[in-house]
């Protein structure tokens, strides 16, 4: 099953590498409310990064952050050894950084294969007009653009899929169709916001595997929130956790598992 | 078409013929990432040779036999060749199979070498891989999710490719010098039957054998390399295999493999093949595709399409009986021919089928008259695992609906005083594997092969099959039982899935019947009857009345037949789960596994012939997720009406 590829992490296709995205005391707050306080963990190359947390822990807040829909009042992210300041999304997207919504946000509309397409749009440079004439270089970007997103279709097993309209696909192909737009942007750092949600045993297991099955094959590093905690454990190498903005553990798998604090804010205390 | 010179009788040898005489034609298609891919005859022999090098370099050499446990693709068959052209065996499995499924063919036949299409398959090789000490080498072709994998026998089928050219050339100059080290009464393949018996016996076939009968099938069929047909069921039935890759080899024709399960039938669509090779099961899914979604139109195209079936269906009637078809009705077809049929063969990529056989199980003879009356040639045909390829078939002209069609040439049919089926011809098994008693059992002296098949020849020369010797039993007056033929008929409804009648030394006949959950549901929907899964559905007083009420319009047709009377079904139970290959109670080609069925549900089949309405059962669902299970109070038995034949011989 899909956690076996976790059997022996010594032998992974990439190492797990030097951080790749650091975030420095990190606080976020909306007026007076408070969703992020100081937090600090770092993303390194290659690794399946985990955010965990109780309801309103700030862990979408923390994935806004590091792709720019949020701007933080504090702290600092680095990429690459690189500071950024005023972090966009489309600055995010262009330095390599995609990502998934919790709520769905495909073009509902257009079908499976489109949407994929779309998320090629960082590799379009054909104008307007070269494209409303077909010219050579449009000619030559969709038909590079077409070969990685049937790759993609490959990958993720939806060919029969492929001319469906979105709406029409149950949820958990959806988010299938999701994960592959986002790696349609061929990112270096991908965030999924919970991934797994609303899924049913077999859908969950499918997107474990095809999570493990992208790192492994184009060593995309993962940053992703999830709520089923079996889940995290699986397939993550290291899982940050978050409760009321603040981060009460940070470690492997088993070091959080062992952790006092996430335990008691997870599992609840009791009194 | 293929010059049968001498020589031309081994599969390398044809596959060098091939290339020689048709190298640019496609020999083989295959749809990935959305686009259809081409591969020559000359690029299958090329590809083979250098395969083939690589396998030497790997220790692979004449009489070693080799597994595939692959889903049809064109690298399966260009396996299979470059182990021939070793002289190897091939051995093609069941993708499908568990791990623990093929360990027994693994160490029946001492495979060395195994090839497994990717990761999944792969993983079930090496769980095995302790308790089948003779493989050696094993090659993955698709290395997703294999970076991890660091076993000293595993190689992939890309390095072994490049390997074999960097040893051999691009060209197929070692195919041609291996070739010449295969006899044409070499062993070629082991085919398993999809394993209805417990001890599956592997069949060996030579290079001859199914060569010559090849040539038979495509010389009575006129079947040319012009021909295209498309892959699609388990290359670990024989039949499968020997469609897409012996028939190919004696004949030219192309090949085509889907993209993917999922897309079968828009791949379909747009290959358009002139043959294929099609299940009951397959097709029904077809009709009730297409029955949805006329429904979903409505309007003229519904009403159009429905007239044009009713056109179609008195039409075909008329012909059969030998009536002349009245100029109105010749009118109509002609209109609906333009208008619904061809417009349908279409959508369902058949406008070029000029051959379908129906293989695997019985077809209910109105589906076959429904795709026959719309201008598709479907025909019934007769074979075993171990006869190789058919050795009846329907003849162009002569197609009847509950026949199997007259012997091929060269085939020998016979009887046993028990109406056991026998075959003699040039192309049946050599033996089964390393098993010299069943071989002696199966194959007696003068040639004749004992196919464990009841059946008679009519008077017109067609053969028509009752059912599995084993299965035949008597009722306790004496009546000769046979399940299959009753079972066929309850199967035809759209509402059952699967059936399985039992009455073998008891006074009267019962069923246990498997309800198919989506015609059913539909149903529950349009009677506004609530239900939660298939259990609940299963359980219902109202699914009863309806299976029930078809039942015993089987019954009142089993009543005209003499041989058919006795046997009314007089007490029905609907199974609380699905019968499936994974539960072993389907072979993997969907036919019941009788004795395994009547193991499990012993208890209920007990209950029924007892008399009792009801019986305790724990269903013991052993599928993760499926929480909440419904709770039953037991399973409801009830009682179907008969007709009284002795009655109504009175009446009449």
């Amino acid at each position: 099953m899909s956690v076996s590829a976790q059997a022996e992490p010594a032998s992974r296709a990439f190492p797990i590498g030097e951080p790749i995205l650091e975030l420095d005391s990190i606080s976020l707050r909306f007026g007076g409310v408070k969703a992020i306080t100081d937090v600090s963990f770092d993303v390194r190359e290659h690794e399946i990064r985990a955010i965990i947390g109780p309801n309103g822990a700030g862990k979408s807040s923390m994935l806004n952050v590091i792709n720019g829909l949020y701007t933080p009042q504090e702290g600092n992210i680095t990429f690459r050894g690189q500071r950024i300041d005023n972090m966009t999304p489309a600055k995010a997207a262009s330095l390599g950084i995609s990502r998934t919504f919790q709520n769905i946000a495909l073009f509902k509309r257009m079908s499976v294969l489109d949407n994929i397409m779309a998320g090629r749009t960082l590799f379009s440079h054909a104008t307007f007009l070269e494209v409303a004439f077909q010219l050579p270089r449009a000619r030559r970007e969709e038909r590079q653009n077409r070969e990685k997103a049937e790759e993609i279709i490959e990958f993720l097993e939806i060919e029969h899929i492929r001319k469906t309209t979105v709406s029409q696909l149950p949820y958990g192909l959806q988010k299938r169709v999701e994960l592959g737009r986002a790696l349609a942007a061929e990112p270096q750092v991908l965030l999924l916001d919970e991934p797994m949600a609303g899924m049913n045993v077999e859908e969950k297991q499918d997107m474990c595997r095809f999570v493990l099955d992208v790192n492994d094959h184009y060593g995309t590093t993962f940053v992703l929130i999830e709520h089923d905690m079996g889940v995290v454990m699986d397939i993550s190498d290291r899982v940050v956790v978050l409760d009321y903005g603040k981060t009460i553990g940070d470690g492997t798998p088993d070091e959080v598992r062992n952790n006092q604090d996430v335990i008691d804010a997870y599992l609840g205390v009791a009194h | 078409m293929t010059g049968q010179q001498a020589g031309s009788e081994s599969f390398p040898k044809l596959l060098l013929h091939n290339a020689a005489q048709r190298g640019a034609q496609p020999a083989m298609r295959e749809k990935r990432r959305g686009i259809w891919r081409t591969q020559t005859w000359q690029d299958y022999a090329a590809e083979a040779s250098a395969l083939a090098a690589a396998l030497s370099d790997h220790g692979l050499k004449k009489g070693d036999h080799v597994a595939f446990v692959y889903d049809n693709r064109p690298r399966l068959l260009i396996a299979i060749a470059a182990a021939q052209a070793l002289g190897a065996v091939a051995v093609p499995l069941y993708q499908d199979a568990s791990g623990e499924e093929l360990a027994e063919p693994l160490r029946s036949t001492g495979a060395t070498h195994v090839f497994a299409e990717n990761q999944e398959q792969t993983d079930k090789i090496l769980e095995v891989l302790p308790t089948c000490p003779s493989i050696r080498c094993i090659v993955y072709d698709n290395d997703r999710g294999m970076s991890q994998y660091k076993q000293a026998e595993l190689v992939g089928y890309d390095t072994l490719l490049e390997q074999g050219r960097k040893a051999s050339g691009e060209g197929s100059g070692f195919l041609k010098e291996a070739a010449e080290q295969v006899g044409s009464d070499d062993d070629a393949f082991v085919f398993f039957s999809s394993g209805l018996n417990k001890s599956a016996n592997g069949a060996v076939f030579t290079h001859a054998a199914l060569i010559e009968r090849a040539r038979v099938l495509a010389a009575t069929e006129k079947l040319t390399d012009k021909d295209v047909t498309l892959a699609y069921l388990p290359p670990g039935w024989a039949s499968q295999t020997l469609l897409s890759y012996v028939q190919p080899m004696a004949t030219g024709f192309c090949v085509c493999c889907p993209e993917a399960s999922d897309t079968l039938l828009s791949d379909l669509r747009e290959i358009a093949p002139s043959y294929l090779l099609v299940t009951p099961r397959m097709l029904d899914a077809i009709v009730s595709q297409v029955d949805t979604r006329m429904e979903e139109t409505g309007g003229l195209n519904l009403a159009l399409y429905e007239r044009g079936v009713k056109v179609a269906q008195r039409v075909s009637d008329l012909t059969h009986a030998g009536k002349s078809v009245p100029f109105g009705d010749r009118l109509a077809k002609t209109a609906c021919e333009i208008l619904v049929y061809g417009p349908l063969r279409d959508a369902l990529g058949m406008s070029k089928l000029r051959l379908a056989y129906t293989a695997g199980d019985a077809i209910d003879p109105d589906m076959l008259m429904f795709f026959r009356s719309i201008g598709i040639n479907l025909k019934q045909a007769y074979g075993a695992t171990e006869t190789g390829v058919f050795v009846t078939v329907q003849r162009n002209g002569d197609v009847k609906p509950d026949t199997l069609g007259t012997p091929l040439d060269g085939v020998e049919l016979s009887f046993s005083p028990k109406n056991e089926i026998l075959v003699r011809a040039p192309g049946l098994l050599k033996a089964y594997h390393g098993n010299a008693k069943e071989t002696a059992k199966a194959l007696d002296a003068d040639g004749w092969f004992h196919t464990g098949d009841m059946g008679h020849v009519g008077d017109d020369g067609h053969l028509r099959i009752v059912d599995r010797m084993s299965d035949v039993g008597t009722l306790k007056d004496g009546t000769l039982f046979a399940p299959r033929p009753i079972e066929n008929k309850i199967r035809f409804s759209p509402f059952v899935r699967e059936v399985v009648v039992y009455g073998d030394g008891q006074d009267h006949v019962c069923a246990l019947i498997d309800i198919d959950t989506l015609a059913v549901g539909r149903w529950a929907d349009t009677h506004e009857l609530p239900y939660m899964g298939h259990t609940d559905l299963a359980s219902q007083e109202p699914v009863y009345g309806l299976i029930g009420d078809f039942v015993a319009e089987v019954n009142g047709e089993m009543a005209g037949d003499p041989a058919l009377a006795k046997c009314q079904i007089e007490r029905i139970l609907l199974l609380p789960q699905e019968l499936s290959a994974d539960d072993g109670l389907l072979s993997r080609t969907g036919k019941l596994r009788r004795h395994a069925i009547a193991k499990r549900y012993r208890a209920l089949i007990d209950a029924i012939f007892a008399g009792a309405d009801n019986v305790p059962f724990d269903i013991g669902i052993e599928h993760v997720g499926a929480e909440g299970e419904v709770h039953t109070d037991g399973l409801k038995i009830r009682n179907v009406k008969t007709v009284n034949v002795s009655q109504m011989r009175k009446a009449a």
